[in-house]
């Protein structure tokens, strides 16, 4: 995985160089339109599917009219510069924003061909099928194990003890973490390094065996060596789970995405392979932004 | 007002030495900035310091010798048979000069020993605050120029008027610890000359109180008891019974506006529990005693309980009633300093509000929360104003709340309202009370530190 990692960051690096170096002869084909998404938003096969969706907070409209599917076994990242609304973007798709006072969501979002904000739509199932990995690790102040054993408890997921037991050591086991700490589950999980917490996390997450799995810059408070290990488990993580995952960080969206979506003030602006949005892009602030004109 | 002026003198001085020291280093510069030690401000202040504080610590010497000077001067030049008297009529001959001087009725008949005296005494006190102000006068002048012929480029002003501020804040700090010392020692000397009267044993395991002192051998009723325990058990019953309605209503109400409030209603409801703070704890002495208890009573009454009229439960409910906004604001705090990171956590896999308030909000706030109580029941244990006025004063051993019951703190101002002589077993006993409560209250304390220590290590 790093080799191949390594190998398509150098890629990427090259052919943005050469793309930029002949960009004067070949403006005629790139779109400056704001108001349009370019490229396909539609994914071959769709988990989660969003149209239209607009985001005010309060008077400020946070998110612009944006379609995007995330596809079945896919990582979707989402870059842009700060502010650019691509986290507000992931808080909606399990509705994280109800926890604001003043954020008031329009557009469909769904899962299953069931709109995830109609009104009979219950959100506790919802968050366990969409689950969510935040920017800085936040283990509960509890042992090991209970962090692992808290959704499948409170969704009451396991009959005894000893199907809690193997559902906990299943989930550390994907997220690679068992072998860390198999002999010490009983120590707060607020005592792990800052990586292994943060893996701690999403194998928490996993614990409820959701089918999406949201990713808020998971890797933005960790060290190189612990970076890597997670965008490692990330890409693991995709032959059973669908992903989005929103980066600051460009080498990682190249590294562990399918498909990249670039955002700008709150629009949508190209949505694609991570091959061509990285070495093609179709769009001026696109190619602004990767060849690090801005942002 | 001859201190005052002396002050305000010394303040206008200071202001000249400040003045005068700021100028001088930018003289000594050469109106350079840069070729000076500290800023210009420094060398004032250095020059104030000079100024103010030989002549301040002159002052306060002089403020507490010059009585007992003055008084000995004044013996001394007494007659002989005069002085030769015991010292109490002495000290009352004394009290009569000092009642002349100041133009107070003076009793018995004057005499022209008293009006030489007392000539003598005015004489010496004028003659004390003349060389006081001219000392002062002297030492403050003196200061300046010393500060001011001091004032080299190189003097380090800066040092040595942060290092003087340091020692300042750390007398400052030092007075708070020693008052506390004070009041601990004063208490506990008390309490000793109770101990030598009555043995420490019928004190705390004694279940009889009847604080009284025979001052003939034949009095009637001259039997006095003082076992403290009724009190101490009364007083833990109206704290229980307080705690019980304040912990879970002060709790829930934080929960409520922390969590589920909206801002509006929350910028609303919150100012308004605290108003419950701010009542003065005699206007809840008086709704308890003139309004709860009669309440209870008629309830208990229609239900056919014998409910007395002053009943423990009126006191506990209102003082519970008056401990609320302690709790909410305290447990408001802690749960606010939950990381918001925490309830997404929870949030993010499905977990309800509640489910996310019992299981991970309030563990994480819980050694706060404790903190909180505790520092509520403290209170409510030394809580007095409620329970002078509706608890009563019948020292009864039982835990029933509807009946009338006493506490320490009821007892102590019983005991030490009023006329009282201050050696006999009754008043003394007050000082017992005191040393009894204020350790409970530490210990108390100090279980509160461990606990929240316990718990803050578990989860950090």
């Amino acid at each position: 995985m790093d080799n191949v990692a390594t190998a398509e960051h150098t890629d990427f690096e090259e052919n943005t160089i050469a793309h930029t170096s002949d960009m004067g002869h070949s403006t005629a084909t790139v779109s400056r339109d704001v108001r349009k998404t370019v490229g396909d938003i539609e994914a071959e096969n769709p988990r989660m599917i969003c149209r239209g969706v607009n985001v005010h907070y309060g008077d400020k409209h946070a998110i612009k009219d944006v379609s995007v599917d995330l596809g079945k076994n896919e990582v979707l990242a989402m870059i842009g510069p700060s502010g650019c609304g691509k986290s507000t973007f992931l808080r909606c798709l399990n509705r994280m924003n109800d926890t604001i006072d003043d954020c008031h969501v329009t557009g469909s979002i769904s899962i299953d061909e069931q709109d995830i904000y109609d009104k009979s739509m219950d959100v506790v199932p919802l968050r366990a099928q969409v689950g969510m990995v935040f920017q800085k690790p936040n283990p509960f102040p509890k042992s090991i194990y209970d962090n692992i054993a808290y959704g499948p408890r409170i969704h009451g997921l396991v009959e005894d003890k000893e199907e809690l037991d193997h559902l906990v050591e299943g989930s550390l086991r994907k997220a690679g973490l068992w072998a860390e700490v198999s002999d010490r589950l009983a120590q707060p999980g607020t005592g792990l390094s800052g990586g292994q917490q943060q893996r701690l996390c999403i194998a928490r997450t996993i614990a409820v065996s959701p089918e999406v799995i949201l990713m808020d810059e998971p890797c933005s408070a960790l060290d190189p060596i612990a970076t890597a290990k997670v965008e490692e488990l990330i890409d693991e993580l995709r032959e059973n789970y669908t992903i989005a995952i929103v980066t600051h960080s460009m080498q990682q969206a190249a590294r562990v995405s399918q498909r990249t979506a670039y955002f700008h003030l709150g629009d949508l602006i190209e949505v694609g392979s991570t091959e061509q949005i990285f070495n093609m892009p179709r769009h001026q602030l696109t190619e602004d932004y990767i060849t690090g004109r801005f942002g | 007002m001859q201190a005052t002026f002396l002050l305000i003198v010394l303040l206008a001085l200071s202001a000249v030495g400040y003045y005068l020291g700021h100028h001088r280093s930018l003289a000594v510069s050469g109106g350079r900035i840069s070729h000076l030690h500290s800023l210009p401000t420094y060398y004032g202040f250095y020059t104030v310091l000079w100024c103010g504080i030989p002549a301040l610590v002159l002052f306060a010497l002089w403020m507490a010798l010059q009585g007992t000077l003055i008084t000995h001067l004044v013996i001394s030049g007494l007659p002989a048979d005069i002085q030769a008297l015991p010292s109490t009529e002495l000290h009352l001959f004394l009290n009569n000069i000092q009642n002349m001087v100041s133009g107070n009725i003076v009793s018995g008949d004057i005499t022209e020993t008293m009006n030489n005296a007392a000539a003598h005494y005015k004489s010496l006190h004028s003659i004390s605050g003349l060389l006081l102000t001219v000392l002062m006068l002297v030492l403050a002048i003196g200061g300046i120029l010393w500060a001011r012929k001091n004032i080299v480029p190189e003097r380090r002003a800066r040092n040595i008027v942060e290092k003087t501020v340091t020692v300042m804040l750390v007398l400052c700090s030092t007075v708070a610890i020693f008052t506390t010392l004070g009041i601990i020692l004063s208490v506990l000397f008390e309490s000793i000359r109770f101990f030598q009267q009555v043995p420490i044993t019928d004190f705390i395991f004694g279940v009889n109180w009847s604080p009284q002192t025979a001052m003939r051998e034949d009095q009637v009723g001259s039997s006095g008891a003082f076992g403290a325990i009724p009190l101490f058990v009364g007083t833990m019953l109206i704290s229980m019974i307080a705690m019980t309605v304040a912990v879970p209503i002060g709790l829930m109400a934080a929960i409520y506006l922390s969590e589920y409030a909206s801002s509006t209603v929350r910028a609303i409801a919150k100012p308004l529990l605290e108003i419950l703070a701010g009542i003065p704890t005699v206007v809840y002495g008086f709704f308890a005693a003139l309004t709860v208890a009669p309440f209870i009573r008629d309830l208990g009454d229609s239900v056919g309980l014998q409910v007395a009229s002053e009943s423990a439960l009126a006191a506990g409910l209102v003082m519970g009633i008056m401990i609320i906004p302690f709790v909410s604001s305290l447990s408001d705090d802690v749960i606010n300093a939950v990381p918001q990171s925490l309830r997404d956590g929870a949030y993010g896999l499905g977990a309800t509000r509640s489910e996310t308030i019992r299981q991970v909000i309030i563990p994480a706030a819980l050694p706060g929360i404790v903190g909180g109580v505790l520092l509520a029941v403290s209170r409510a244990i030394g809580e007095t104003m409620i329970v002078v006025m509706a608890a009563g004063l019948a020292s009864n051993l039982t835990m029933n709340p509807l009946e009338a019951v006493t506490t320490v703190t009821v007892q102590i101002v019983t005991l030490l309202t009023g006329d009282q002589e201050f050696d006999s077993a009754k008043t003394l006993a007050a000082f017992a009370l005191g040393l009894m409560l204020f350790t409970v209250t530490l210990v108390l304390n100090i279980i509160a530190l461990s606990f929240v220590r316990k718990y803050r290590e578990q989860y950090e």
